[in-house]
Formats: C-alpha cells, structure tokens, sequence
C-alpha cells in the first residue's frame, strides 16, 4: 500500500481490492441519502429523534446477530417501527428530548443484553456501534442501493410537499396536506436511510452523515434545492475521502469512520467559522438596494 | 361554536360580503383563531351552519390565503424569503420541480404586490416582524384567493410597523376584490380601513359597522358589565371596562 501524490494512480491501486470497491460503492449510495433526508432532519429539527433512532436500531441490530440474521433487517424493523411510533405521536414528539432519551436509553441497554447472550464473534456489536464499511459484502451493497433507490424515489415525489409541511406546518394543513401521513413517511424514510448508514459509520456517528453535512449547508446556501445539493456533495466527500485516507494513512490500521467524520466535522467547523467572520455573506445573492424601498402605491408613511 | 368541553361562543350570527374588510377583534381565548380553523374546514362547528362561498367549509380551500400565527419560523429558519412565498404556489404539488419558471415568477409577483422584492433572497431569520408579516402575506397571495384570514398579524409590531401593513392590507383588499378577515387585539391601528367589526367578547358576538358596534351601548350589552368608549383628540379609541384593559390582552 504505497501513497504517491498521484491520486488517480493511488485510486486505481485501491480499487484493485474489493473490500474497498463495497466500501466506496456502499459509501456512495449511503451518503446520497444521508444528504438528502439530513436537509429535512435540519429544518424539522428532529436531530434528537435522528440520534435515538440509531440507537433503536442498535437492539435491533443486536437481535438480529442473536438470530443469526444479517444485522441490517434487525436495523429496518427496529428503526421503521420505532419512527412509526414517534410519527403517531405528532411532530411535536421528535422534539421530546426527555421522552424520547428515556426510550433511547433503554433500546441501548437492550441492545447491550443482545450482544452479551450471543455468545459469537465479539465484533457485531463493534461494527454496529461505530461501522465496519470495509467488511460490506457484495450482497450488503446490492440490498443498499435496492433501499436506497426506493428512498429517493419517494423523496423525489413528495420533496415539494414535505418541504411545505416541514417549513410551514400550519399553512401546509389548511392547503389540505396530509400532515400525519407526511410525518409518518418522513419517519420511515428516515428509518430506511438510518439502517442504511449504521453499515457505513455506526450507531454511535450517525450524526456526521445524516445532519452535519446539512446543518453545513444551511449555513451556505438559503435556498432548499441548493442546500440539498450542497449536503450530498458534503457526504459524499466526507465518505470517500475518510475511506481514502483510512486506506493509505498510517498502514491502514485506523478505522474509516473515524475519517469520515472527522471531515465532516472539519468542514463543517471551517463554516461555521466563516460564518461568524461574515465570509458566508458573499454567497447569498441579496437584491442590491438602490434607493431607500418605497411599496408600489401611495406611500404608507403618510398615515403617520 | 367551541370545544368538547367548552362552549367559547353562541348565538352568532354574521355575514361578509364580497371585498369587505373585516376586522375580527376580542380578548384571548374569545374564540377568534377558532372562527379561522372553521373557515378552513380545519374543525366544525358544535351547533349551526357556516357557509364560505356558499359552500361548507373544507380543508384545502385554494380561494383562501391564509396567514397564522406562526411557530415554527425563527432566528434558526436558514431559507430565503421566495422559497417559502413558492410554497404557496408549489407546496402542494407532486414532484421535485426544482426550478419551476412559473413557480418562481409567481413568487416575484407576489413579492412585488407586497413591496418586498427586495427581500427575495433574504434569510427569514433574520427579518423584522414587520418584514416577516409581509412575506407571509405574499404567501398567502400567491395564489389569487379570493378571501385572506389574517392570524394576529400586528401582535408583533408597533404602532407605526403596524399602520404600514394594514394600509399594505386594504390597499391590497380593495384593489383586488378580496374579501379580508384580520385577527387584531387592538381596534385602534384599522378603524380608518375597516368596513366591518365582528367583536367577541364573554363568549358573545356583536357585529356590523364598526360605529355601530364600537359604542358604549353595545360593548356594554356585549360584556354584561357597564363599558365605556372614548375617544382622544387623534379619533383612537379608548375602550374601558369590560375585559379589555391592557391585563387582559397580555400573552
């Protein structure tokens, strides 16, 4: 594994090894989803529901290796249930913080009890809490992209409406949308997006693919399309330039989840910090004001 | 009209005609929101009819603009203005349409009728009350209707910021033909504009002109207890009895 400073020859060595072919193919597909419905996570603000809903699918993971299944349909029963049981709640319950770290914390200790009475490869629950991208099989990343691929069909179809539920509840309701039905489909697509990504980055940092891209975003860019853009691009770099790195720096050994989200967490610092120091300003486009803005029609100062 | 458990008024009865503006005025919890969520088909009435347009009430009415008072939008509402006046147009459409041309000029137009074009790509966020009320105003207008329900829209701004949209209101409502409802604690900022008051007060209702209804004698029939109206050398209204004294307003 020799590192020269030319990427694409170091990129054709890596791809030699089909480890690293799943990891960046499941890695691909993953951060795809992670950027779009972590867009909708940032402004229903459900990053708590987000966090504990990884945790739900941590004892069902667990469970799933006590069967003898593979983890990630424990994953997508444990988390599409749990967010079935939050969307029947109502928007307000992702905002629950006691609540839902109450439930959050005993899903965790279930899981705990799970990996204890399996009594094999001591690893599962390892890979489960913080990923194991580079132990994706063939099958895994085929069962990734068929769910993924459903994911964003859905979203692409409802994006308009979801939009307008998220960002304007009672406005949305009175247009006649079907609240409860959207916040249940949000719920369960995020549910299917959060299986997905604990293969790639674990239980514990599914923070840094599902909302630190788009918290980014939100921070560069005001308009709903451009920030999902830029959230994806995010993921993406962050995925595989975290595997890249984790497969050449220091012999390999170093987990690509730590890579991962230390990007993630890197870039999204370097915007935050530019955002402070103003430097964001010139990305938004602003309406040069020409003259002090008066309404069409009679002035309304004159009431004064 | 109320709830299960609760009766917040009776014996109403009310009618507004084509292109009127109507303010609807009274203490917290008179029941004024409620009217609105009837309106819109989001909750019927426990006894008696209600007719918009000549019709039942039901959700998804695209004649009506409706303006609530919001929650959800604050200082953490990283979205440009024109995203969210689209809405009004798009948001209940099937599909991504990402850069819908007619999506986006509809936006401006209703911008424009407001006069904030020059908020367009401006973050909500960071909007004064007087500027987030006209966005959401252009929301509401961005698809024609024909009737704005108007949440509280002054609860937020001063006297002058308040003058300013409802001169904004009724020049929009006269000029094209809509018929207004406009939930307000405070009479005084709309009396010039108004065509009509429907008051709600002790779980009662009185309405007409507003020189019929806001006298002494028929805000004194209205809240049971004796009330006066006065008025100061600028024509204000001072309201004193009743429920109406400053305490009885506070959030």
């Amino acid at each position: 594994m020799s590192f020269s400073w030319n990427l694409l020859t170091d990129f054709r060595f890596l791809w030699q090894f089909e480890f690293m072919r799943n990891a960046f193919e499941a890695g691909t597909i993953v951060a795809f989803v992670a950027g779009i419905i972590g867009y909708f996570v940032v402004l229903r603000r459900s990053a708590f529901a987000t966090h504990a809903l990884g945790h739900v699918g941590f004892s069902g993971g667990a469970a799933a290796v006590l069967l003898g299944v593979n983890p990630v349909y424990g994953l997508l029963v444990f988390t599409i249930s749990g967010a079935g049981g939050m969307a029947l709640l109502g928007r307000k319950a992702s905002s629950r913080d006691l609540e839902i770290g109450t439930v959050l914390a005993f899903m965790l200790a279930l899981g705990v009890l799970f990996i204890q009475l399996y009594k094999g490869y001591a690893g599962a629950a390892y890979s489960l809490l913080f990923g194991d991208i580079i132990a994706i099989s063939d099958a895994e990343v085929l069962f990734t992209l068929g769910a993924s691929v459903a994911v964003l069909a859905v979203m692409l179809l409802v994006y308009r409406r979801l939009l307008f539920a998220s960002l304007d509840e009672d406005v949305a309701e009175a247009k006649g949308m079907p609240m409860v039905a959207l916040g249940f489909l949000f719920m369960v697509l995020l549910a299917v997006a959060i299986s997905m990504a604990v293969q790639v980055i674990g239980v514990l940092l599914i923070f840094a693919l599902m909302v630190t891209p788009a918290a980014m975003a939100v921070r560069l860019t005001r308009r709903p399309a451009t920030a999902v853009l830029v959230s994806v691009s995010t993921a993406l770099f962050a995925v595989w330039a975290g595997l890249f790195i984790s497969f050449f720096a220091f012999g390999g050994q170093f987990p690509a989840s730590f890579f991962i989200v230390s990007i993630a967490f890197a870039l999204y610092v370097v915007v935050r910090v530019a955002d402070v120091l103003g430097l964001t300003r010139v990305l938004h486009r602003t309406t040069p004001v020409v003259k002090p803005v008066a309404p069409p029609g009679p002035n309304p100062q004159e009431s004064m | 009209m109320g709830y299960p458990d609760k009766v917040v008024w009776r014996d109403a009865t009310f009618e507004v005609e084509q292109g009127e503006f109507v303010a609807v005025i009274g203490p917290n919890g008179a029941g004024k929101t409620t009217l609105f969520r009837m309106l819109l088909g989001l909750r019927r009435p426990q006894g008696g009819s209600l007719a918009v347009f000549g019709g039942s009430p039901h959700r998804g009415n695209s004649r009506i603009g409706y303006v609530p008072q919001r929650h959800t939008i604050d200082h953490e509402t990283h979205i440009e203005c024109e995203s969210l006046v689209r809405m009004g147009v798009s948001g209940t459409r099937w599909g991504p349409g990402f850069s819908l041309r007619e999506e986006r000029e509809a936006a401006r137009a209703s911008l424009e009728a407001v006069g904030a074009s020059e908020l367009a790509h401006e973050c909500l966020g960071t909007l004064s009350g007087g500027e987030l009320q006209r966005i959401f105003l252009a929301e509401a207008l961005v698809g024609n209707p024909e009737m704005l329900l108007l949440d509280e829209p002054l609860s937020n701004l001063d006297l002058r910021r308040s003058r300013e949209l409802v001169d904004l209101v009724d020049r929009l409502t006269r000029s094209r033909r809509v018929t207004t409802l406009l939930v307000a604690h405070d009479i005084n900022p709309l009396i010039q504009c108004l065509d009509k008051v429907i008051y709600m007060a002790n779980g009662r209702v009185a309405t007409g002109a507003p020189e019929n209804v806001l006298t002494s004698k028929s805000l004194t029939a209205l809240y049971g207890v004796p009330v006066e109206v006065l008025r100061d050398s600028r024509n204000n209204l001072v309201i004193v009895g009743g429920e109406e004294s400053r305490g009885a307003e506070a959030e």
